[in-house]
Order: C-alpha cells, then sequence, then structure tokens
C-alpha cells in the first residue's frame, strides 16, 4: 500500500514554497502551487484489498499524519 | 510540589537541566524512563526537550505512543500540573492533550536565541504568579515551533484566556505569536522556550526561574 501525507489546505508549507521560490532560477517558469509531503510504502497481510485498505488509512489516520495539520490519501502500490 | 516527575523518551536531552533547574527551587525532581507506567509517586510532571525517539516521522509522534503516555493523561485528567517543554509541548500536542500543532518554522531553519515573551494569561500553573504583559527573555532552540491550529481551536483559546505566552517578535512564524498554551483548566501546559536554560543572569537571563517556581508552587487544580 501506498499513504501520500500532504499539509492540509490552508497550512503553511514552508519547504512547497522554498523550492517554488527556487524554480525560476532553474528556468521553470510555469510550475505553482507546489506542495511537499510524504510517501510511506508497505506491505499489508489482509484476506483482500478492500481490509488491506482498511487498515492502511487506521494506520494513516492514527500515525502517519497529523489531521491537524496534514491530509493522508490512501492507494494500492505494487512493492 | 513534593516531587516532579520528568520523563525521558529516548532522545529527550533537556532532563538533566530541568532536574537541576527544579532543584535550585527546592524541589526534588527525578527522572522517570518513558516504559513506566506508575507516575503516583509524583504531584507534577515535566516533558522536556530533545528529540524523542528521534523525532522520526514527526515530533512527538512516535513518543505519543510510549507506555508512559497513559499515565500522563490520567494524571493530567486528575489535575495534576503537566508541563510540556520544546519537544515536550510537541508531545503534548500530538497526544492530544493540548490542541493545535507544531510544524517546521517558516523560515525553514533550526532557530537557537534567546526570545523576548510576554504573559498573555495569568491562567495557567506556569504563569499564574506572573502579571499579564511582563516581558520575559528565555532562549528557544528549535525547527519546528511554528504553532498551528484551525479557526475555531484559536477562537476557543482567546476565548477561554488559553493563550499563556507570546512571542514579542515573532521568530518561526506561529499562529498569534503564539509561545505556550495551556488547557481549559490550566494544569496541562505546553511552550517551545526553555525556562529551564533561563535561571542565572550569569547566563544571560534569570526569567525562567519565577515561571517554574509558578510550576511547583501550583497544588492540583480538581476541575
Amino acid at each position: 500500500m501506498q499513504v501520500d501525507v500532504t499539509l492540509r489546505e490552508g497550512i503553511a508549507d514552508p519547504a512547497g514554497a522554498t523550492i517554488e521560490r527556487a524554480l525560476p532560477a532553474l528556468g521553470f517558469t510555469g510550475v505553482h502551487r507546489v506542495r511537499a509531503g510524504k510517501t510511506f510504502l508497505f506491505a499489508v497481510e489482509a484476506p483482500d484489498e478492500a481490509a488491506a485498505r482498511a487498515v492502511a488509512a487506521d494506520l494513516a489516520a492514527r500515525l502517519l499524519s497529523n489531521p491537524v495539520i496534514e491530509d493522508a490519501r490512501v492507494r494500492e502500490a505494487t512493492a | 510540589m513534593r516531587r516532579v516527575g520528568v520523563l525521558v523518551f529516548p532522545g529527550s536531552n533537556c532532563e538533566h537541566d530541568v532536574v537541576r533547574a527544579l532543584g535550585e527551587l527546592d524541589t526534588p525532581a527525578e527522572l522517570v524512563w518513558h516504559s513506566a507506567t506508575d507516575l503516583s509517586a509524583y504531584d507534577g510532571l515535566v516533558l522536556p526537550g530533545g528529540f524523542a525517539h528521534g523525532d522520526y516521522l514527526r515530533p512527538g509522534a512516535l513518543a505519543r505512543f510510549s507506555p508512559v503516555m497513559a499515565s500522563v493523561a490520567d494524571a493530567a485528567a486528575s489535575g495534576v500540573p503537566v508541563l510540556g517543554i520544546c519537544n515536550g509541548f510537541q508531545v503534548l500536542t500530538e497526544a492530544g492533550l493540548l490542541p493545535g500543532a507544531l510544524q517546521q518554522n517558516a523560515g525553514l531553519t533550526f532557530i537557537s536565541e534567546p526570545t523576548a515573551l510576554r504573559v498573555a494569561s495569568t491562567r495557567s500553573v506556569l504563569t499564574r504568579t506572573t502579571p499579564v504583559g511582563t516581558r520575559l527573555v528565555i532562549p528557544i532552540n528549535h525547527f519546528s515551533g511554528a504553532y498551528t491550529c484551525d479557526d475555531a481551536t484559536y477562537d476557543e483559546l482567546v476565548a477561554q484566556d488559553r493563550i499563556v505566552l507570546r512571542y514579542e517578535d515573532n521568530p518561526n512564524g506561529s499562529r498569534g505569536d503564539i509561545a505556550g498554551i495551556a488547557n481549559a483548566a490550566g494544569n496541562v501546559v505546553g511552550l517551545m522556550p526553555h525556562p529551564e536554560r533561563a535561571m542565572s543572569t550569569l547566563l544571560g537571563s534569570a526569567d525562567g526561574r519565577e515561571l517554574l517556581a509558578s510550576f511547583v508552587g501550583s497544588g492540583v487544580l480538581v476541575g
């Protein structure tokens, strides 16, 4: 499974903002709304995909993200 | 206080400073490893600064699951004064004992310098004896100290007079210049500055002494 964690809309993202400010110097002129985040990859033992997703979603909500400032998205990924 | 427990997580690094500072205030304090579950010997608890569990994932994210934290929550609920300094503040927010979160400093730099603060509320075990508006100079030493919360939480903090310290010149992008907050009962307090490092004018400031003296002089707030 894969969990992507990014700062919630409206929460300051200093890393994303810093990357965006550096882009013009590298010649990237049309790139906007840069958000920095984290990706977690892991395998889940479960009877089916729905059960694996449920485990991943629980893990994402309770540990991998802080819901006060971050959003977590769960998707299937092959390791 | 008769005896203060200073919690030690793998990666804490300010615990000895806190024990020493409390000792100077004639308050016995001892180190408590994070696997402990019985905190009944203590009538005050401090979560010190450092990098609990390496600060991996997020500061405080893993410390929240240390065995001792359930007992800290019980103690906090029963009115025992609980103080989180720097990383300890981050742990208290991750554990849900204080609202909001501490995110990376706005400038993406680690800041280690004396900062000027103003006492904003006396409704806490840390600030109950220091008048509102008092200017204090106390060091900060952190990378993730920008206090963040949603509008509803901020309004509630203001309405309930729970913002206890504000920066005079916001160094890290904290919402509302917040340097420290309390829970609704006032017995749980978190702050990013290090009062235990401001105990002597010889070392730059003794302004932390008054705050810690307030803390050790506070009784159990039952409510």
